[in-house]
């Protein structure tokens, strides 16, 4: 009896301790993530400039509706993400299988090269991006060099150019970090399956498609909803590679949101109504793409 | 594989590795010429980096903006992987259902996009007197549940024999943890501070809406300054762009095959 006694008290006290454990981050996330997020939004019900604010009803969120910037901004984000992320998520993944095959050579030195650009720190790689593409950067050297051009193409002047050279440069910046991704991925999947499918004489493509997208569907799921996420959430590539123009061409919604708080004069409720559509849409697409990798099977 | 494959193979790895690399080795080779040469095409390395540097140091303060970089990420960094481990490894080893539910809450902190709460936070902190301070640096981000996450799932490989064990050696509960726990965990340790690290010195946002003052600037917002200008020195930027790379390449490089490894954990 005394034993059984003992035994639950020690449960409790290492339950307690578990809870102990837990405690300062859980109350840093609340006070850091989901605090902010009610106070946003009763500050997307109030209007008024600075810091004297009345309660305004939903009139920011019918605004936002009106407001062509903002309606630019979304289009600018599902651009770049139907675009660039299937692109990226593609190439990732058939650079992971490549160097998940044990007859290559070389497969560590390929793997840190196409890593490499995520040592750069978003500014930095913007600013080479911008600079390679300036009307006297390098591709325009070559350009001409080859013959293309006759004098130097203003890459960022022109609406499509300008958004075609945010997709490379997001391409050039997070493939790496996905294939990684798909290479601890694929670490899970035994080889021998790989070399089974081969004896029976499978392609390598077809064992790419009937195997490996397959077994790496939790991966790629986490891949896209990570992408997707951090597409809507573009920020310091519209900031500091096109500036968001020529006209607004290639302004994210977080751009939008920091000029609406930090650069006009600051219109706090407006801001926080258009922020809650990106946490809609956020939630939205997370939704939807759980949904679909649920069901393909 | 065939040889025509393995050819195919080998092709494409290095066309997509050059092109990851050259942009790379494009600004170094820039930190080293005149501005007038990147302009004309010129991607050899040249003899202008001291000059380069000279007119780098004369104009802006480099050497604050990296030290207020380092000093934020490097506190940050040790912050988030103590409290968040220690979170990871209470909610996995101490499971109760109570202790799931926290965390599945605490999971859709994930999808709060920043934009969203930057405003609430700047009010917060500008009226808590935080603005231009490392607290106000480091406290949105130093408990995140993804980092949580991959503690939580590293800590499901350690053994409750150990735990057993110590606590029959008389060992208390969080004696287990930095005693037992800590150092098994190592390449979890190595994954997470890479990434933590990287973060925090790349974070542009949050310091901009924070760091009003000139003195408690980070690297990549003096790279954004410096390109500014009306005029572009191509040397000096890519020099700058170069020094605020520089950091986060050597803590990539050491602990590389770390991480690589903690992730594979964490994806499992």
């Amino acid at each position: 009896m005394s034993r059984g006694k003992s035994g639950t008290s020690l449960a409790k006290k290492h339950n307690r301790a578990g809870w102990i454990f837990l405690t300062p981050a859980t109350i840093m996330i609340a006070a850091m993530s989901f605090y902010p997020m009610i106070s946003a939004f009763f500050l997307s019900l109030q209007s008024g400039k600075g810091n004297n604010l009345t309660f305004a009803g939903l009139s920011n969120y019918t605004r936002m509706f009106k407001d062509v910037v903002f309606i630019q901004s979304i289009k600018n984000c599902f651009f770049y993400l139907i675009i660039q992320v299937p692109i990226m998520l593609i190439l990732a993944l058939i650079l992971a299988s490549l160097l998940n095959n044990k007859d290559l050579k070389f497969k560590g030195l390929f793997r840190t090269a196409i890593f490499l650009p995520c040592a750069t720190s978003l500014v930095s790689y913007a600013a080479i991006f911008r600079a390679l593409f300036a009307v006297d950067g390098l591709i325009n050297v070559i350009l001409i060099k080859v013959g293309i051009f006759d004098a130097g193409y203003n890459f960022l002047a022109n609406a499509t150019s300008a958004r075609i050279v945010i997709i490379i440069a997001l391409i050039w910046r997070w493939t790496g970090y996905n294939m990684v991704f798909y290479l601890s991925g694929l670490q899970n999947i035994e080889y021998s399956v790989y070399e089974a499918a081969k004896i029976d004489g499978a392609s390598p493509f077809q064992s790419f498609r009937k195997i490996t997208v397959p077994l790496l569907k939790p991966t790629i799921l986490l891949t896209a909803i990570m992408s997707t996420n951090g597409t809507l959430q573009l920020f310091d590539e519209s900031w500091n590679l096109t500036y968001g123009g020529p006209a607004n061409a290639t302004i994210s919604m977080s751009h939008y949101i920091y000029n609406m708080t930090f650069k006009y004069v600051p219109n706090f409720g407006y801001a926080a109504a258009m922020s809650y559509l990106i946490l809609f849409l956020v939630a939205i697409l997370a939704f939807v793409q759980m949904k679909v990798g649920d069901t393909r099977d | 594989m065939t040889k025509g494959q393995k050819v195919v193979a080998y092709t494409i790895l290095t066309i997509v590795s050059f092109v990851s690399i050259f942009p790379l080795y494009w600004m170094i080779s820039a930190a080293t010429n005149k501005s007038v040469d990147v302009s004309r095409g010129r991607v050899i390395p040249g003899g202008e980096l001291i000059n380069n540097f000279k007119n780098l140091m004369a104009q802006y303060d480099v050497g604050s903006a990296m030290w207020n970089s380092f000093k934020y990420a490097v506190i940050l960094t040790l912050l988030a992987l103590f409290i968040c481990s220690l979170a990871g490894y209470g909610f996995e080893i101490y499971y109760s259902k109570g202790k799931d539910r926290v965390m599945s809450i605490l999971l859709l902190a994930m999808m709060v996009p920043f934009a969203a709460i930057m405003i609430p936070l700047y009010r917060m902190f500008s009226s808590a007197g935080l603005l231009n301070s490392t607290l106000g640096f480091i406290l949105p981000t130093i408990s995140t549940p993804f980092l949580i996450m991959l503690f939580r799932q590293s800590a499901r490989s350690f053994p409750h024999d150990i735990i057993e064990a110590a606590r029959m050696d008389g060992l208390n509960e969080f004696q287990i943890f930095y005693k037992m726990f800590f150092p098994t965990m190592r390449s979890t340790y190595a994954a997470a501070m890479t990434i933590t690290f990287m973060t925090a010195w790349n974070n542009y946002l949050w310091p901009k809406v924070i760091m009003t003052d000139k003195t408690s600037i980070t690297m990549p917002m003096l790279v954004a300054n410096l390109k500014e200008g009306y005029v572009t020195d191509y040397g000096m930027l890519m020099l700058a762009v170069l020094l605020c790379t520089i950091p986060t390449a050597i803590v990539f490089f050491i602990l590389q095959k770390s991480f690589a490894e903690g992730i594979t954990g964490a994806v499992k």
